[in-house]
């Protein structure tokens, strides 16, 4: 037993218990070799994937998504990207839940704009009712304004997936403090959901007190995607045991570490 | 019959149905949804359920993402 299995509880999401706080997207790679070897080399068990319309006609015998990345290995959280109304996104999880056959989780995310890909939280509280009301165990993509991200939890969201910094960015835990004040009012699990770039951004998440992680372009896009994706694997672990140990106090005047006594003269 | 299907127009003969036209487009067995005028086909009522005249039709499938 791991000292991290000894001091943490899992990760429970709609009662189902995960050992990985790492989840990652299927977006980005090269190839679906790639994708594979990535999403093994990070040890995520929840893996995020998109529904698109099928290309009609066009290669009949290429390999599906979800022939590599199995659910009966993985949790395919279907995701909304893309959708930039709540009737959409409703829509959207529909079809998720039909392609998955009957499979409840969703993560929601409701754009507002392309060039931001901000979310746009007034269509992402309707469609969270909506998807709440309909049975769907809610993961919600959001913008990390406290508030909104209280009503999310209200409306019956399982988890609140705040971004750390804009989709795609890579520029890290841009509002530290605004995550902060999420994770102290806290009701429902909150992963931090978009903007982290390498492993020390991950981590600091983790410090923050996220229960979770997700991710893809900091993997998908780093020079070596499988190499990241490890990196990425023991960044959350060392941030989530950090947490739970509790850093030390920061000050502004040394404190040896040595023993005063006994200094020779 | 015209159809839309995926937002492209379709002409196709009357009184197929979503199985068929699945089979059609050699998608018989692969993981995909059907969306017909807005409301969830499943797969179980695929071979009952007939099109007609302007429906609309969406197939999808699980692809990469964040």
């Amino acid at each position: 037993m791991t000292q991290s299995s000894r001091t943490d509880k899992p990760l429970v999401l709609a009662g189902r218990t995960y050992h990985s706080r790492l989840l990652v997207g299927t977006g980005k790679y090269k190839d679906l070799d790639e994708t594979r070897l990535a999403i093994e080399a990070s040890g995520a068990e929840i893996v995020t994937v998109a529904v698109r319309r099928t290309n009609i006609g066009q290669n009949p015998g290429e390999p599906n998504l979800l022939d590599v990345i199995s659910p009966d290995k993985y949790t395919i959280l279907p995701n909304t990207a893309g959708c930039y109304d709540a009737v959409e996104a409703v829509r959207t999880c529909r079809l998720a839940r039909e392609l998955l056959d009957g499979h409840k989780l969703v993560k929601l995310e409701v754009l507002a704009d392309q060039k931001t890909l901000f979310p746009n939280v007034i269509e992402t509280l309707k469609a969270a009712e909506t998807l709440v009301k309909d049975g769907f165990d809610v993961m919600v993509y959001t913008s990390d304004d406290p508030i909104i991200a209280r009503q999310l939890a209200e409306i019956g969201c399982i988890a609140v997936m705040p971004l750390a910094g804009l989709i795609g960015t890579g520029l890290g835990i841009c509002n530290p403090y605004n995550l902060r004040i999420i994770l102290e009012e806290a009701k429902v699990p909150v992963l931090v959901d978009a903007g982290v770039g390498t492993a020390s951004d991950a981590a600091i998440a983790m410090e923050l007190g996220c229960e979770a992680v997700l991710m893809n372009s900091a993997i998908a896009h780093a020079q070596n995607p499988i190499v990241m994706a490890e990196a990425m694997k023991h960044a959350i672990v060392a941030g989530r045991l950090a947490y739970l140990a509790g850093r030390m106090p920061k000050k502004l005047y040394a404190s040896a570490s040595s023993p005063l006594e006994g200094l020779i003269r | 019959m015209h159809i839309q299907l995926n937002g492209e127009a379709l002409d196709l003969p009357d009184g197929l149905s979503v199985a068929d036209l699945l089979e059609r487009l050699e998608l018989t067995g692969k993981r995909v949804a059907v969306e017909l005028n807005l409301d969830i086909v499943p797969r179980s009522q695929h071979a009952a359920t007939r099109l007609g005249e302007g429906d609309r039709i969406e197939v999808v499938h699980a692809i990469g993402g964040g």
